[in-house]
């Protein structure tokens, strides 16, 4: 009876990880990646694809081995993370085409049933599955073969199959990947009341700057297998954006030149006592979104293995 | 610490296996594609029985339609066990059903029972349907208490030395399309077995190699448990050898209980969301 209780997590922390290391053959996926997340927070970990997202994630669900680093989720370590552990855990992950024939009421039923053992006093499992089917809005579609899903309807069933243990903790691998507006907007609605009604820690991925705006109380951002900020979205756009651009004209050419850090009035004083035919000057403070573009734009153009991507700024720099 | 819910959460998802293997088995009869596969063999046996009108057994007056019959029973057991579970897992692992029992606490242990009841079930529909091609033929057959003893215990010892070997090979795929090598193998081994061709009548080394096989004793175990007692003397060393069949059988048992649980373990292992994108990536950009 108090195995459960025995195994809650000490004081508030749901997840916690402390330089993550990935590594597959020679290749680096994380480089040391740490943060860590109290219980009822939204996290959203945002980066372009290839980031390591879905590793780190995968890391934390239990269904693949870390190189090195020290891992707690909801106290336990994932690598070892018995069946009584996996039962707090909710898990959405990419791509499922999985129980095509089954009916979505008979499905979620199926499921709900092996968490019923793990309920605790605190936490009653599992939802009751026609609730569950309401609030994931499939309430018509409930006698549905899951093969004749739409997109967005098989996404909202993938999140309900997720939570229909009640988790302490859900892991929401691009949740809204292939959603209409319409649909992007009712998975909102549904992870703030995950949220803040059922005090669910959530842990999701996306690529998608907004979303993490909308969704997350911070938002951490990974490239190149490291966590570069860390914070609400207001705090990240300090810490990530010290940098600022400042472009002119000079004999004819256009110049960009970026500061990356502190004042740009010094450049400025420095590059206009210099060169007097300086015009058309402009001095601007990057935006949030501008740094999270040039980013992903960065990993992407890395992906293509195009290496002039950065001539014009050297020009100047040098 | 978390043993002392264990055991009632195993228990529950044993319930719950049950549960999935009756709610497939419902599922599969009412698909086409599935429905094909459990009608198949009731199916061959009539046309066999068409073209075996009037022909006895070479040297005696016994039918040979009625020779069949038990012979089809059993390779319908070793067929339904040997090669079902075996495709259905490799399809399982890409579409995610197998990853999905994963994330779930004592997913594995559902999905499993689910499989087996589905494939005991599925199996036994096909044989029951057999009986009615098969009553043209029961005059000619040994039909009592022991005979039905015997075919229930012939086709739980049956699935017990299949299934277990069958997700152990399934495991070992690659991907689902390698299912179609799985067939071959099957379609091979039942050459030498006995069923369509007296095995008596095979060169002594393929008798050997078909004896090596759950399809021959199978086989003969149904002819043992549905032919009358003459009929034993067409079989090799002039008896049902019921002993040796459900030795046999028990080896295949023992061997798919230690291996399958150690291959799909290792197989599971390596699912992960990623493997699941990948194969769907696979199958959206080559087709299969």
């Amino acid at each position: 009876m108090s195995a459960q209780d025995a195994l809650s997590p000490s004081g508030d922390v749901a997840l916690d990880v402390r330089d993550l290391r990935m590594r597959y053959g020679t290749k680096d996926v994380l480089t040391g990646v740490s943060f860590a997340a109290l219980r009822g927070e939204v996290l959203a970990l945002l980066g372009p694809n290839g980031a390591g997202k879905t590793t780190t994630i995968e890391i934390l669900e239990g269904f693949r081995m870390r190189s090195a680093g020290e891992v707690s989720v909801l106290g336990e370590d994932p690598a070892h993370g018995g069946e009584a552990w996996r039962a707090r855990l909710g898990v959405v992950l990419q791509s499922w085409r999985d129980h095509g024939r089954w009916r979505v009421r008979d499905l979620l039923g199926y499921l709900a049933r092996f968490y019923r053992p793990y309920a605790t006093a605190e936490v009653s499992r599992p939802w009751d599955v026609d609730e569950l089917i309401k609030v994931v809005g499939l309430a018509e579609l409930a006698n549905a073969k899951v093969m004749t899903l739409s997109g967005g309807q098989r996404r909202r069933l993938d999140v309900a199959i997720g939570i229909v243990g009640r988790p302490e903790l859900v892991f929401l691998d691009e949740p809204t990947a292939g959603f209409d507006p319409h649909a992007r907007r009712e998975f909102h609605d549904l992870v703030h009341r995950l949220a803040d009604f059922e005090n669910t820690t959530v842990l999701l991925t996306t690529h998608d700057l907004d979303e993490a705006e909308k969704l997350a109380d911070r938002i951490l951002v990974l490239d190149e297998g490291t966590i570069i900020a860390n914070g609400s979205a207001d705090q990240l756009a300090r810490e990530l954006t010290t940098q600022a651009e400042v472009r002119w004209t000079s004999e004819g050419r256009r110049h960009v030149h970026a500061v990356t850090e502190g004042d740009p009035t010094g450049f400025v004083r420095q590059l206009l006592t210099g060169d007097l035919g300086v015009t058309e000057l402009e001095v601007k403070r990057a935006s949030l979104e501008d740094t999270y573009m040039s980013l992903v734009h960065r990993a992407e153009t890395d992906q293509a293995q195009q290496t002039d991507r950065t001539e014009q700024t050297e020009e100047v720099q040098s | 610490m978390t043993t002392t819910t264990q055991p009632e959460a195993r228990w529950a998802a044993v319930r719950a296996g049950l549960t999935r293997g009756w709610l497939e088995t419902k599922y599969s009869i009412k698909e086409p594609g599935d429905l094909v596969w459990i009608l198949a063999f009731p199916v061959i046996y009539a046309v066999v029985l068409l073209f075996m009108r009037g022909s006895t057994v070479p040297g005696t007056d016994f039918a040979l339609g009625a020779m069949v019959l038990p012979s089809l029973v059993g390779m319908g057991i070793a067929f339904g066990g040997l090669t079902g579970p075996a495709s259905t897992i490799a399809v399982d692992r890409e579409d995610g059903t197998l990853l999905r029992a994963k994330a779930t606490p004592n997913g594995m242990i559902g999905y499993l029972v689910g499989k087996i009841l589905m494939f005991a079930l599925t199996t036994l529909v096909s044989l029951i349907v057999m009986v009615i091609p098969g009553v043209m033929v029961a005059g000619d057959l040994r039909l009592d208490a022991r005979t039905w003893l015997l075919l229930t215990l012939i086709f739980l010892v049956g699935m017990v030395a299949t299934v277990p070997i069958s997700v152990a090979l399934g495991s070992l795929l690659k991907t689902s399309s390698q299912t179609g090598l799985l067939f071959l193998g099957s379609m091979l081994l039942i050459v030498p077995s006995g069923i369509f061709y007296p095995i008596t009548a095979l060169p002594e080394w393929l008798q050997w190699v078909g004896q090596a096989f759950p399809y021959y004793w199978l086989g003969l175990g149904a002819r043992s448990a549905m032919l009358p007692e003459s009929m034993a003397a067409a079989e090799i060393g002039g008896s049902w050898r019921t002993l040796e069949m459900f030795g046999v059988l028990g080896v295949w048992a023992v061997v798919g209980m230690v291996l399958a649980p150690i291959v799909l373990r290792r197989m599971a292992r390596r699912e992960s969301g990623s493997t699941v994108a990948a194969a769907r990536e696979r199958y959206m950009t080559k087709g299969y």
